[in-house]
């Protein structure tokens, strides 16, 4: 029989330690399926897949509202007037060069689009996610009594001009952000991909 | 052998296998209720047959309810329409929602009124706390089931919240949502919430508040510690047992609250549009908003407060800060115990700064309340601010206000209050 050591009391409160710390190890290996599970599935990644929209119909000043992966995206036609609006008055928004990345490269500019005249906006407020109005008319509003068209989002009130620059002093913080797009043709608009180029 | 004793040889079989007479008796038939208990006392009892009765009708609302976008809001009418008294059952489980926060709320106050946060009793306000975090969980869950217009974009409002966290925020959105906006991914995972992970945190949580409460012993009116009197037995002299004093008044109290609740669900079960909003009896639309979208009732105060912070602080958005004021709102209440330093605990015998800082919070909880439900003008946005400060003052200075003032002598016995 082997001569009985004295307890080591650092020694027990090491491995106690260590046996911990792997076991806490453990638990945080065995959770990442548990939270993965939460990620977007692979069929909802999928239905985030581009979108293609016919535009040839598209008459000045229109909207129409694509559904892509699942949210509103306003497609606009924007009319020569409301162009020079766009680049001329810019006093009252917080943004108005576009300077935060909320858009791609290519649409950073007054109309913020890829191609003049066609303005390509997801309809999801920045502020908390509602679907902002269309109010294209530069008429007197009850929200706003010098409206210069734009968009108004009924939930908490902030307020957007026509190429989707958010104003000052609304509860939204950024622009409205510009989706990935390209033109495939003149009348074919593809929403959630940049193009091959 | 009578039947008298065939019972007890029963009980005795039992209680040599299982405490069933001693948690009887220490829990229910003997537990020492204060003799001075008033009205401000009922409320914890109602509470508890209103978590019954939501789990009982939630069951049955289950066995109908799809939880998938295309079926959820069909299979809510078919509940309506098609399901013998399913009508029934699902007003008195939306109008048990909205009991359920108008007791909680009287049943808090009725805390803070008579300081029964205070030591010895911080774990069962604790606890009494996070049974008020996870119902506003369960509401919140609750009502995006539906998948009416106000459901959805009640969703998706809330959920965009956790987006204004720097850093991780919209990657924690996309997270718990399962999708890039709210789907029926979102709704299938709050389904769950609603029905296993809620309730059984809810019912566990309950179970503990109920045993720090009897462990400790029921605070009073007056704030005076019954156990320093007791009697050859043990008793405190100032108790009466629970049976069959005080589950009389209980029972009365159910009996005027049944009244009240069952005119509510028979005759006015959309409350006026604050228990089922009339927005919600319209399908859910991820393309479009409806023109004014309101929480419930019982989260207006929060959500005023959201609305009341428009300005960005420290190079924090103003989203973010919005909502950050909103959760300090409802976390503060966690250190309730820790911030008051009087020595007494009931409002009766504290001092007249103490009177007017709850004077101030109950005036702030109705007006942010209100406040929440309506569309934010200027002036409103202004009064929001105000009331906003005055909520968080009750809480901020009261280690101050409770050190400063007077405060009147607590009687001995209660005889003497």
């Amino acid at each position: 029989m082997q001569p009985k050591s004295p307890p080591n009391p650092i020694r027990r409160q090491l491995l106690t330690s260590i046996t911990s710390l792997l076991g806490f190890v453990g638990v945080i290996f065995a959770a990442i399926p548990f939270l993965s599970a939460f990620k977007p599935s692979a069929r909802a990644e999928a239905a985030g897949a581009p979108v293609k929209v016919n535009i040839s119909k598209l008459s000045q000043g229109e909207l129409m509202t694509v559904e892509w992966r699942g949210m509103p995206v306003f497609v606009y036609k924007v009319s020569n007037d409301a162009q020079n609006v766009l680049s001329s008055d810019k006093s009252k928004l917080a943004d108005p060069n576009s300077d935060q990345q909320q858009q791609p490269q290519y649409a950073q500019n007054d109309t913020r689009s890829r191609k003049k005249g066609i303005a390509v906006v997801k309809g999801v407020c920045t502020h908390l996610g509602c679907a902002p109005k269309f109010y294209p008319e530069a008429t007197s509003q009850d929200f706003d009594p010098n409206w210069q068209g734009g968009f108004f989002c009924p939930c908490h009130g902030s307020k957007f001009d026509l190429a989707g620059r958010v104003y000052a002093n609304v509860p939204a913080p950024t622009n409205l952000e510009v989706p990935p797009h390209y033109f495939e043709s003149d009348s074919t608009l593809v929403i959630g991909s940049d193009g091959a180029s | 052998m009578t039947t008298d004793t065939r019972t007890k040889r029963f009980l005795s079989w039992i209680d040599f296998r299982f405490p069933l007479t001693e948690v009887f008796e220490r829990h229910l038939s003997k537990y020492p209720a204060p003799t001075n208990l008033n009205i401000w006392y009922l409320f914890g009892f109602l509470l508890i047959v209103v978590l019954a009765m939501q789990i009982v009708t939630g069951l049955w609302l289950m066995m109908n309810y799809t939880n998938s976008a295309e079926e959820a809001f069909s299979s809510v009418e078919y509940i309506m329409r098609d399901v013998e008294y399913g009508w029934l059952i699902r007003y008195m489980h939306a109008a048990g929602a909205s009991a359920f926060f108008a007791l909680i709320y009287l049943h808090m106050f009725r805390g803070m009124m008579y300081g029964s946060y205070q030591k010895p009793r911080e774990l069962i306000w604790l606890g009494g706390w996070f049974t008020y975090l996870i119902l506003m969980a369960e509401g919140f869950t609750g009502y995006v089931l539906p998948w009416g217009q106000m459901s959805f974009w009640a969703a998706q409002v809330i959920i965009s919240l956790f987006s204004s966290i720097p850093v991780v925020g919209e990657d924690l959105a996309t997270w718990i949502r399962g999708d890039y906006l709210v789907s029926g991914i979102t709704l299938s995972r709050l389904f769950a919430f609603h029905v296993v992970l809620l309730p059984i945190l809810l019912i566990a949580i309950v179970f503990f508040h109920i045993l720090a409460l009897h462990e400790i012993g029921s605070n009073n009116p007056d704030g005076i510690d019954v156990k320093k009197h007791l009697d050859e037995d043990g008793v405190p002299l100032d108790t009466k047992p629970f049976f069959p004093y005080d589950i009389s008044h209980d029972i009365f109290a159910l009996g005027v609250f049944l009244i009240i609740f069952c005119s509510v669900v028979f005759f006015f079960p959309t409350g006026g549009g604050y228990i089922i909003e009339y927005v919600n009896y319209e399908p859910a639309n991820p393309l479009s908003t409806p023109a004014h979208i309101v929480p419930s009732w019982y989260y207006t105060p929060f959500y005023a407060m959201l609305r009341a912070v428009d300005f960005p602080l420290f190079g924090l958005t103003a989203k973010f800060l919005g909502f950050a004021t909103m959760m300090a709102a409802v976390a503060i209440f966690a250190v309730l115990p820790w911030l008051d330093r009087s020595p007494v605990k009931s409002i009766k015998y504290k001092g007249i700064l103490s009177k007017t800082f709850l004077g101030i919070f109950v005036l702030s909880f109705f007006a942010l309340c209100y406040l929440g439900m309506v569309p934010p003008t200027e002036t409103k946005t202004l009064l929001s601010k105000i009331f906003t400060l005055g909520y968080f003052s009750y809480f901020l200075l009261m280690p101050i206000y409770t050190r400063i003032e007077k405060c009147k002598p607590v009687p001995e016995r209660v005889a003497e209050a």
